[in-house]
Protein backbone atom coordinates (compact mmCIF):
# COMPACT_ATOMS: atom_id res chain seq x y z
CA UNK A 1 0.00 0.00 0.00
CA UNK A 2 2.59 2.18 0.92
CA UNK A 3 5.07 1.22 -1.60
CA UNK A 4 2.45 1.83 -4.08
CA UNK A 5 1.89 5.56 -2.87
CA UNK A 6 5.66 6.12 -3.08
CA UNK A 7 5.79 4.59 -6.77
CA UNK A 8 2.71 7.15 -7.51
CA UNK A 9 4.76 10.22 -5.59
CA UNK A 10 7.70 9.81 -7.28
CA UNK A 11 6.44 8.56 -10.65
CA UNK A 12 4.41 11.27 -11.08
CA UNK A 13 6.96 14.26 -10.14
CA UNK A 14 9.89 12.83 -11.12
CA UNK A 15 9.75 10.36 -13.84
CA UNK A 16 6.63 10.89 -15.76
CA UNK A 17 6.68 15.13 -15.44
CA UNK A 18 4.19 15.91 -17.21
CA UNK A 19 5.58 18.94 -18.46
CA UNK A 20 9.17 17.09 -19.21
CA UNK A 21 8.12 13.95 -20.19
CA UNK A 22 4.45 13.53 -20.73
CA UNK A 23 4.80 17.39 -22.38
CA UNK A 24 1.68 18.56 -21.16
CA UNK A 25 0.72 21.80 -20.43
CA UNK A 26 3.91 23.63 -22.55
CA UNK A 27 1.88 26.84 -22.58
CA UNK A 28 1.68 27.97 -19.35
CA UNK A 29 5.05 26.32 -18.90
CA UNK A 30 6.40 28.87 -21.61
CA UNK A 31 3.89 31.28 -20.90
CA UNK A 32 3.96 32.41 -16.97
CA UNK A 33 7.98 30.73 -16.42
CA UNK A 34 9.66 34.93 -16.84
CA UNK A 35 9.08 35.30 -13.14
CA UNK A 36 9.67 33.27 -10.14
CA UNK A 37 6.95 35.11 -8.40
CA UNK A 38 4.03 34.41 -10.84
CA UNK A 39 5.45 30.97 -11.59
CA UNK A 40 5.29 30.32 -7.73
CA UNK A 41 1.20 31.86 -8.06
CA UNK A 42 0.75 29.58 -10.94
CA UNK A 43 2.01 26.56 -9.47
CA UNK A 44 -0.52 27.29 -6.18
CA UNK A 45 -3.35 27.83 -8.71
CA UNK A 46 -2.33 24.74 -10.78
CA UNK A 47 -1.90 22.54 -7.39
CA UNK A 48 -5.35 23.50 -6.39
CA UNK A 49 -7.13 22.79 -9.96
CA UNK A 50 -5.48 19.68 -10.44
CA UNK A 51 -6.14 17.92 -7.16
CA UNK A 52 -9.48 19.17 -6.75
CA UNK A 53 -10.17 18.10 -10.67
CA UNK A 54 -8.97 14.75 -9.82
CA UNK A 55 -11.29 14.15 -6.76
CA UNK A 56 -14.22 15.42 -7.90
CA UNK A 57 -13.94 14.03 -11.60
CA UNK A 58 -12.73 10.18 -10.28
CA UNK A 59 -16.31 10.70 -7.53
CA UNK A 60 -18.13 11.35 -10.59
CA UNK A 61 -16.35 8.31 -12.88
CA UNK A 62 -16.58 5.91 -10.27
CA UNK A 63 -20.20 6.14 -8.70
CA UNK A 64 -21.59 7.72 -11.39
CA UNK A 65 -20.19 7.37 -15.24
CA UNK A 66 -18.46 3.34 -14.18
CA UNK A 67 -21.91 1.84 -13.07
CA UNK A 68 -24.14 4.10 -15.77
CA UNK A 69 -22.27 2.81 -18.48
CA UNK A 70 -21.59 6.08 -19.40
CA UNK A 71 -18.13 6.16 -20.02
CA UNK A 72 -18.54 7.91 -23.33
CA UNK A 73 -19.60 11.26 -21.10
CA UNK A 74 -16.24 11.17 -19.76
CA UNK A 75 -14.78 14.08 -21.69
CA UNK A 76 -17.30 16.00 -21.68
CA UNK A 77 -18.14 16.18 -17.78
CA UNK A 78 -14.88 16.49 -17.29
CA UNK A 79 -14.38 19.62 -19.03
CA UNK A 80 -17.26 20.56 -17.27
CA UNK A 81 -15.72 19.87 -13.66
CA UNK A 82 -12.74 21.88 -14.21
CA UNK A 83 -13.80 24.98 -15.86
CA UNK A 84 -16.24 25.59 -13.07
CA UNK A 85 -13.35 24.53 -10.62
CA UNK A 86 -10.88 27.29 -12.52
CA UNK A 87 -14.28 29.98 -12.22
CA UNK A 88 -13.97 29.09 -9.01
CA UNK A 89 -10.26 29.98 -8.01
CA UNK A 90 -10.65 32.93 -10.24
CA UNK A 91 -13.49 34.11 -7.71
CA UNK A 92 -11.75 33.52 -4.46
CA UNK A 93 -8.50 34.27 -6.17
CA UNK A 94 -9.63 38.42 -7.00
CA UNK A 95 -10.99 38.37 -3.71
CA UNK A 96 -7.94 37.19 -1.02
CA UNK A 97 -4.77 38.14 -3.39
CA UNK A 98 -5.53 41.00 -6.18
CA UNK A 99 -2.13 41.19 -7.02
CA UNK A 100 -1.62 37.59 -7.57
CA UNK A 101 -5.03 37.68 -9.70
CA UNK A 102 -3.24 40.43 -12.13
CA UNK A 103 -0.06 38.93 -12.20
CA UNK A 104 -1.39 35.70 -13.22
CA UNK A 105 -3.79 37.81 -15.65
CA UNK A 106 -4.71 35.26 -18.87
CA UNK A 107 -3.35 32.72 -17.52
CA UNK A 108 -5.72 31.80 -14.38
CA UNK A 109 -8.66 30.92 -17.17
CA UNK A 110 -6.50 29.59 -19.07
CA UNK A 111 -5.85 26.86 -17.05
CA UNK A 112 -9.17 25.40 -18.33
CA UNK A 113 -7.47 24.69 -21.08
CA UNK A 114 -4.38 23.52 -19.97
CA UNK A 115 -4.17 20.10 -21.06
CA UNK A 116 -1.88 18.55 -17.89
CA UNK A 117 -5.35 19.12 -15.93
CA UNK A 118 -7.39 17.25 -18.41
CA UNK A 119 -4.51 14.75 -19.06
CA UNK A 120 -3.87 13.90 -15.29
CA UNK A 121 -7.82 13.52 -15.40
CA UNK A 122 -8.38 11.24 -18.17
CA UNK A 123 -5.51 9.50 -17.06
CA UNK A 124 -6.58 8.37 -13.49
CA UNK A 125 -9.97 7.43 -15.47
CA UNK A 126 -8.30 5.38 -17.95
CA UNK A 127 -6.14 3.30 -15.13
CA UNK A 128 -6.23 -0.09 -14.87
CA UNK A 129 -9.45 -0.87 -12.33
CA UNK A 130 -7.38 -2.66 -9.64
CA UNK A 131 -4.34 0.08 -9.78
CA UNK A 132 -4.19 2.15 -6.59
CA UNK A 133 -5.02 5.13 -9.49
CA UNK A 134 -8.59 4.42 -9.92
CA UNK A 135 -9.66 4.97 -6.22
CA UNK A 136 -10.72 8.51 -5.42
CA UNK A 137 -7.53 8.67 -3.00
CA UNK A 138 -5.26 7.31 -5.21
CA UNK A 139 -6.45 9.51 -7.90
CA UNK A 140 -6.48 12.77 -5.63
CA UNK A 141 -2.57 11.88 -4.91
CA UNK A 142 -1.94 11.30 -8.50
CA UNK A 143 -3.13 14.69 -9.20
CA UNK A 144 -1.49 16.61 -6.03
CA UNK A 145 1.36 14.87 -7.44
CA UNK A 146 0.96 15.97 -10.90
CA UNK A 147 0.60 19.24 -10.07
CA UNK A 148 3.50 19.15 -7.90
CA UNK A 149 5.64 17.69 -10.58
CA UNK A 150 3.96 20.79 -13.02
CA UNK A 151 5.03 23.35 -10.46
CA UNK A 152 8.68 21.78 -9.91
CA UNK A 153 9.43 22.24 -13.84
CA UNK A 154 7.82 25.82 -13.69
CA UNK A 155 9.35 26.89 -10.41
CA UNK A 156 12.90 25.35 -12.00
CA UNK A 157 12.31 26.60 -15.61
CA UNK A 158 11.26 30.25 -14.34
CA UNK A 159 14.73 30.37 -12.32
CA UNK A 160 16.51 29.71 -15.26
CA UNK A 161 14.91 31.68 -17.15
CA UNK A 162 15.48 34.84 -14.85
CA UNK A 163 19.51 34.01 -14.48
CA UNK A 164 19.00 33.86 -18.59
CA UNK A 165 17.88 37.40 -18.55
CA UNK A 166 21.12 38.27 -17.34
CA UNK A 167 23.23 36.62 -19.44
CA UNK A 168 24.94 37.38 -22.64
CA UNK A 169 23.07 35.30 -24.95
CA UNK A 170 24.08 35.47 -28.79
CA UNK A 171 21.08 37.95 -30.91
CA UNK A 172 20.02 35.28 -32.87
CA UNK A 173 19.03 32.68 -29.43
CA UNK A 174 17.45 36.35 -27.82
CA UNK A 175 13.98 35.42 -26.51
CA UNK A 176 11.98 32.61 -26.97
CA UNK A 177 14.77 30.59 -28.61
CA UNK A 178 16.93 30.34 -25.75
CA UNK A 179 13.77 29.31 -23.85
CA UNK A 180 12.77 26.69 -26.06
CA UNK A 181 16.73 25.34 -26.04
CA UNK A 182 16.93 25.10 -22.17
CA UNK A 183 13.42 23.39 -22.01
CA UNK A 184 15.29 20.66 -24.44
CA UNK A 185 17.73 20.71 -21.92
CA UNK A 186 15.96 20.64 -18.82
CA UNK A 187 13.80 17.96 -20.66
CA UNK A 188 16.75 15.60 -20.75
CA UNK A 189 18.57 16.03 -17.75
CA UNK A 190 14.65 15.06 -16.45
CA UNK A 191 14.81 11.70 -18.52
CA UNK A 192 18.01 10.43 -15.96
CA UNK A 193 15.30 9.76 -13.67
CA UNK A 194 13.71 7.13 -16.44
CA UNK A 195 14.06 3.52 -14.38
CA UNK A 196 13.50 4.71 -11.28
CA UNK A 197 10.16 3.36 -10.81
CA UNK B 1 -34.97 4.44 -19.35
CA UNK B 2 -33.24 4.82 -22.54
CA UNK B 3 -29.07 5.49 -22.08
CA UNK B 4 -29.44 8.67 -23.57
CA UNK B 5 -31.97 10.06 -20.78
CA UNK B 6 -29.42 8.94 -17.85
CA UNK B 7 -27.05 11.01 -19.88
CA UNK B 8 -28.41 13.99 -20.60
CA UNK B 9 -30.01 14.03 -16.75
CA UNK B 10 -26.78 13.45 -15.42
CA UNK B 11 -24.62 15.93 -17.03
CA UNK B 12 -27.33 18.39 -16.51
CA UNK B 13 -27.45 17.33 -13.07
CA UNK B 14 -23.84 17.85 -12.27
CA UNK B 15 -24.30 21.33 -14.59
CA UNK B 16 -26.94 22.55 -12.59
CA UNK B 17 -24.91 21.18 -9.58
CA UNK B 18 -21.84 23.02 -10.64
CA UNK B 19 -23.52 26.17 -11.62
CA UNK B 20 -25.09 26.84 -8.23
CA UNK B 21 -21.62 26.44 -5.87
CA UNK B 22 -20.64 28.78 -8.16
CA UNK B 23 -23.06 31.10 -8.16
CA UNK B 24 -23.19 31.07 -4.37
CA UNK B 25 -19.26 31.53 -3.79
CA UNK B 26 -19.58 34.25 -6.74
CA UNK B 27 -21.54 35.98 -3.84
CA UNK B 28 -19.56 35.22 -0.78
CA UNK B 29 -16.31 36.57 -2.35
CA UNK B 30 -18.04 39.67 -4.38
CA UNK B 31 -15.64 42.05 -5.11
CA UNK B 32 -16.36 45.72 -5.67
CA UNK B 33 -16.08 46.78 -8.58
CA UNK B 34 -16.13 50.87 -9.37
CA UNK B 35 -18.51 50.98 -11.51
CA UNK B 36 -16.98 53.78 -13.45
CA UNK B 37 -14.52 51.64 -14.95
CA UNK B 38 -16.80 49.85 -16.87
CA UNK B 39 -18.73 53.42 -18.19
CA UNK B 40 -15.59 54.50 -18.98
CA UNK B 41 -14.79 50.68 -21.13
CA UNK B 42 -18.18 51.45 -22.42
CA UNK B 43 -17.11 54.76 -23.87
CA UNK B 44 -13.31 53.93 -25.03
CA UNK B 45 -13.47 52.73 -28.68
CA UNK B 46 -13.40 48.93 -27.32
CA UNK B 47 -10.15 48.37 -30.14
CA UNK B 48 -8.01 46.59 -28.04
CA UNK B 49 -4.92 47.66 -29.50
CA UNK B 50 -2.89 48.39 -26.63
CA UNK B 51 -1.64 51.86 -28.35
CA UNK B 52 -2.23 53.43 -24.64
CA UNK B 53 0.90 51.08 -23.42
CA UNK B 54 -1.87 48.95 -21.14
CA UNK B 55 -2.98 45.45 -21.99
CA UNK B 56 -6.41 46.45 -23.40
CA UNK B 57 -9.15 49.01 -23.02
CA UNK B 58 -10.19 47.26 -19.83
CA UNK B 59 -6.69 47.78 -18.71
CA UNK B 60 -6.58 51.76 -19.43
CA UNK B 61 -10.20 52.10 -18.23
CA UNK B 62 -8.96 51.31 -14.72
CA UNK B 63 -5.75 53.35 -15.00
CA UNK B 64 -8.35 56.23 -16.49
CA UNK B 65 -10.60 55.82 -12.91
CA UNK B 66 -7.47 55.53 -10.32
CA UNK B 67 -5.94 58.48 -11.98
CA UNK B 68 -2.59 56.63 -13.39
CA UNK B 69 -3.67 57.56 -17.31
CA UNK B 70 -5.16 60.23 -19.02
CA UNK B 71 -8.06 59.95 -21.41
CA UNK B 72 -5.83 61.42 -24.06
CA UNK B 73 -3.20 58.79 -24.22
CA UNK B 74 -6.12 56.87 -26.31
CA UNK B 75 -4.78 57.07 -29.92
CA UNK B 76 -8.05 56.27 -30.98
CA UNK B 77 -10.07 58.25 -29.57
CA UNK B 78 -11.75 61.16 -31.08
CA UNK B 79 -11.66 64.34 -29.49
CA UNK B 80 -15.57 64.20 -28.94
CA UNK B 81 -15.14 60.50 -27.50
CA UNK B 82 -12.34 62.32 -25.18
CA UNK B 83 -14.96 64.86 -24.21
CA UNK B 84 -17.49 62.35 -23.27
CA UNK B 85 -15.58 60.39 -21.07
CA UNK B 86 -13.96 63.62 -19.41
CA UNK B 87 -17.35 64.96 -18.60
CA UNK B 88 -18.31 61.89 -17.55
CA UNK B 89 -15.00 61.71 -15.14
CA UNK B 90 -15.69 65.36 -14.50
CA UNK B 91 -12.34 66.29 -15.44
CA UNK B 92 -11.30 68.19 -17.81
CA UNK B 93 -9.26 66.71 -21.18
CA UNK B 94 -6.46 68.77 -23.03
CA UNK B 95 -6.82 68.86 -26.80
CA UNK B 96 -4.86 66.48 -28.50
CA UNK B 97 -3.51 66.07 -32.19
CA UNK B 98 -4.16 63.67 -34.28
CA UNK B 99 -1.02 61.63 -35.12
CA UNK B 100 -0.40 59.18 -38.31
CA UNK B 101 2.05 56.71 -39.32
CA UNK B 102 4.44 57.47 -42.64
CA UNK B 103 6.61 54.47 -43.83
CA UNK B 104 9.36 57.10 -45.16
CA UNK B 105 10.18 54.70 -48.25
CA UNK B 106 8.99 55.08 -51.80
CA UNK B 107 11.02 52.49 -53.20
CA UNK B 108 9.08 49.47 -54.36
CA UNK B 109 10.37 46.04 -56.55
CA UNK B 110 11.63 48.23 -58.91
CA UNK B 111 14.50 48.85 -56.02
CA UNK B 112 18.13 47.30 -57.39
CA UNK B 113 18.22 43.93 -55.53
CA UNK B 114 21.53 43.22 -54.27
CA UNK B 115 20.35 39.12 -53.46
CA UNK B 116 17.49 37.10 -53.45
CA UNK B 117 16.09 36.60 -50.29
CA UNK B 118 14.38 33.38 -49.68
CA UNK B 119 13.90 32.89 -45.76
CA UNK B 120 11.08 33.87 -43.57
CA UNK B 121 8.66 36.52 -45.28
CA UNK B 122 8.87 38.37 -42.35
CA UNK B 123 10.82 42.16 -42.42
CA UNK B 124 13.25 41.10 -39.06
CA UNK B 125 14.26 37.97 -39.92
CA UNK B 126 14.98 39.46 -43.86
CA UNK B 127 17.14 42.19 -41.83
CA UNK B 128 18.78 39.49 -40.12
CA UNK B 129 19.94 37.85 -43.12
CA UNK B 130 22.72 40.33 -44.60
CA UNK B 131 19.98 42.86 -44.20
CA UNK B 132 17.11 41.87 -47.15
CA UNK B 133 17.11 41.17 -50.37
CA UNK B 134 16.34 45.11 -51.80
CA UNK B 135 19.86 47.26 -52.62
CA UNK B 136 18.99 50.15 -50.46
CA UNK B 137 20.12 49.32 -46.92
CA UNK B 138 17.69 51.85 -45.19
CA UNK B 139 14.29 51.55 -47.21
CA UNK B 140 10.82 49.19 -46.92
CA UNK B 141 11.60 45.18 -46.92
CA UNK B 142 8.30 44.79 -48.05
CA UNK B 143 7.74 41.90 -46.10
CA UNK B 144 4.86 43.24 -44.53
CA UNK B 145 5.48 43.01 -40.88
CA UNK B 146 4.50 46.30 -39.94
CA UNK B 147 0.73 45.62 -42.17
CA UNK B 148 0.40 42.49 -40.57
CA UNK B 149 0.93 44.72 -37.05
CA UNK B 150 -1.97 46.80 -37.79
CA UNK B 151 -4.88 46.55 -35.62
CA UNK B 152 -6.97 48.57 -37.87
CA UNK B 153 -6.06 47.40 -41.49
CA UNK B 154 -4.34 50.39 -42.66
CA UNK B 155 -1.19 49.54 -43.95
CA UNK B 156 -1.07 48.36 -47.37
CA UNK B 157 1.22 46.14 -49.29
CA UNK B 158 2.04 47.42 -53.02
CA UNK B 159 4.57 45.89 -55.09
CA UNK B 160 6.79 45.60 -52.22
CA UNK B 161 6.33 48.84 -50.20
CA UNK B 162 3.91 49.37 -47.57
CA UNK B 163 1.74 52.44 -47.60
CA UNK B 164 -0.28 54.25 -44.57
CA UNK B 165 -3.59 54.89 -45.64
CA UNK B 166 -4.41 57.80 -43.52
CA UNK B 167 -7.78 57.94 -43.26
CA UNK B 168 -7.55 54.03 -41.70
CA UNK B 169 -4.67 55.00 -39.57
CA UNK B 170 -5.50 55.86 -36.28
CA UNK B 171 -1.49 56.97 -34.94
CA UNK B 172 -1.30 53.83 -31.97
CA UNK B 173 2.00 53.11 -33.16
CA UNK B 174 2.24 49.14 -33.56
CA UNK B 175 3.80 49.73 -36.55
CA UNK B 176 6.51 51.71 -35.17
CA UNK B 177 7.73 49.32 -32.88
CA UNK B 178 7.42 46.33 -35.86
CA UNK B 179 9.50 48.18 -38.38
CA UNK B 180 13.34 46.63 -38.10
CA UNK B 181 14.55 49.42 -39.62
CA UNK B 182 12.87 52.59 -38.04
CA UNK B 183 11.28 53.56 -41.17
CA UNK B 184 7.71 54.54 -39.28
CA UNK B 185 6.95 58.15 -37.39
CA UNK B 186 3.84 59.24 -36.10
CA UNK B 187 3.55 62.42 -37.18
CA UNK B 188 0.64 65.13 -36.63
CA UNK B 189 -1.97 64.43 -39.27
CA UNK B 190 -2.39 68.01 -40.55
CA UNK B 191 1.07 67.51 -42.14
CA UNK B 192 0.63 66.75 -45.85
CA UNK B 193 3.84 66.67 -47.19
CA UNK B 194 6.17 63.73 -46.58
CA UNK B 195 9.49 62.91 -47.71
CA UNK B 196 9.52 59.40 -48.97
CA UNK B 197 12.65 58.26 -48.31
CA UNK B 198 15.37 57.60 -45.43
CA UNK B 199 18.48 56.61 -46.95
CA UNK B 200 21.26 59.55 -45.44
CA UNK B 201 23.76 58.07 -48.54
CA UNK B 202 25.28 60.30 -50.93
CA UNK B 203 22.84 61.39 -53.80
CA UNK B 204 24.34 59.53 -57.03
CA UNK B 205 24.55 56.43 -54.44
CA UNK B 206 21.24 56.13 -53.67
CA UNK B 207 20.19 56.65 -57.38
CA UNK B 208 21.87 53.66 -58.30
CA UNK B 209 19.80 51.42 -56.27
CA UNK B 210 16.75 53.55 -56.67
CA UNK B 211 14.96 55.98 -58.53
CA UNK B 212 12.56 57.15 -56.19
CA UNK B 213 15.14 58.30 -53.42
CA UNK B 214 16.21 61.78 -52.56
CA UNK B 215 18.93 63.22 -53.63
CA UNK B 216 19.38 66.34 -51.37
CA UNK B 217 18.92 69.03 -54.56
CA UNK B 218 17.34 71.11 -51.87
CA UNK B 219 15.05 72.27 -54.67
CA UNK B 220 12.04 72.10 -52.31
CA UNK B 221 14.14 73.48 -49.60
CA UNK B 222 13.82 76.58 -51.25
CA UNK B 223 10.48 76.56 -52.77
CA UNK B 224 9.44 76.14 -48.89
CA UNK B 225 9.39 78.90 -46.28
CA UNK B 226 12.41 79.00 -43.39
CA UNK B 227 12.09 76.39 -41.24
CA UNK B 228 9.80 74.01 -42.81
CA UNK B 229 12.15 71.70 -44.25
CA UNK B 230 15.47 70.10 -42.77
CA UNK B 231 19.02 69.13 -44.10
CA UNK B 232 20.48 66.31 -42.84
CA UNK B 233 23.66 65.51 -44.63
CA UNK B 234 22.14 64.01 -48.10
CA UNK B 235 18.79 63.63 -46.92
CA UNK B 236 16.10 66.30 -46.76
CA UNK B 237 12.62 65.82 -44.27
CA UNK B 238 10.02 68.16 -43.11
CA UNK B 239 10.01 69.36 -40.05
CA UNK B 240 6.75 68.05 -38.29
CA UNK B 241 6.72 71.09 -36.04
CA UNK B 242 6.24 73.47 -39.07
CA UNK B 243 4.95 71.56 -41.80
CA UNK B 244 4.65 73.09 -45.31
CA UNK B 245 1.53 73.11 -46.62
CA UNK B 246 0.64 70.44 -49.53
CA UNK B 247 0.99 73.41 -52.42
CA UNK B 248 4.88 72.57 -51.96
CA UNK B 249 4.86 69.86 -53.75
CA UNK B 250 3.73 71.62 -56.77
CA UNK B 251 6.41 74.47 -55.74
CA UNK B 252 9.05 72.29 -55.41
CA UNK B 253 8.99 70.09 -59.04
CA UNK B 254 11.12 67.19 -56.63
CA UNK B 255 12.86 65.53 -59.50
CA UNK B 256 12.59 61.91 -58.62
CA UNK B 257 8.85 62.73 -56.59
CA UNK B 258 9.89 61.50 -53.16
CA UNK B 259 8.80 64.55 -52.34
CA UNK B 260 4.49 64.37 -52.07
CA UNK B 261 2.01 64.44 -50.33
CA UNK B 262 0.26 61.14 -48.45
CA UNK B 263 -2.67 61.35 -50.10
CA UNK B 264 -0.72 60.82 -53.07
CA UNK B 265 1.05 58.31 -52.43
CA UNK B 266 -1.87 56.56 -51.21
CA UNK B 267 -3.95 56.87 -54.02
CA UNK B 268 -4.77 53.77 -56.33
CA UNK B 269 -2.16 53.49 -58.81
CA UNK B 270 -3.05 55.07 -62.35
CA UNK B 271 -5.02 57.32 -60.88
CA UNK B 272 -4.21 61.15 -59.71
CA UNK B 273 -5.18 62.32 -56.60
Amino acid sequence: MLSEFLVITVGAILVNNFVLSKFLGICPFLGVSKKLDTALGMSGAVVFVMTLASLVSSLINSFLLVPMKLEFLQTLVFIVVIASLVQLVEIILQKLSAKLYDSLGIFLPLITTNCAVLGCVVLNAKSAPDSIQSTWYGATIYGFCSAVGFSLALVLFSSLREKLDLANVPKAFEGTAISLVTAGILAMAFLGFSGLV
Amino acid sequence: MSLALIAILSVGVIGVLLGVIIGVVAKVFAVEIDERIEKVEELLPSANCGGCGYAGCMDFAKAVVSEKATVDQCPVCSPDDIKNIAEYLGIVAEEKEKMVAVVKCGGTHSVAVSAKYNGVADCKSAVLVAAGGKGCAFGCLGMASCSRACPFDAIEMRDGLAIVHEALCVGCGKCVETCPRNLIDLVPAKAEVHVFCNSPEKGAEKMKVCKASCIGCRKCVKAAEEGQMKVEGFLVSVNYDNPPPAGLVEAAACPTQCLKTAKAHAAPVGSEA
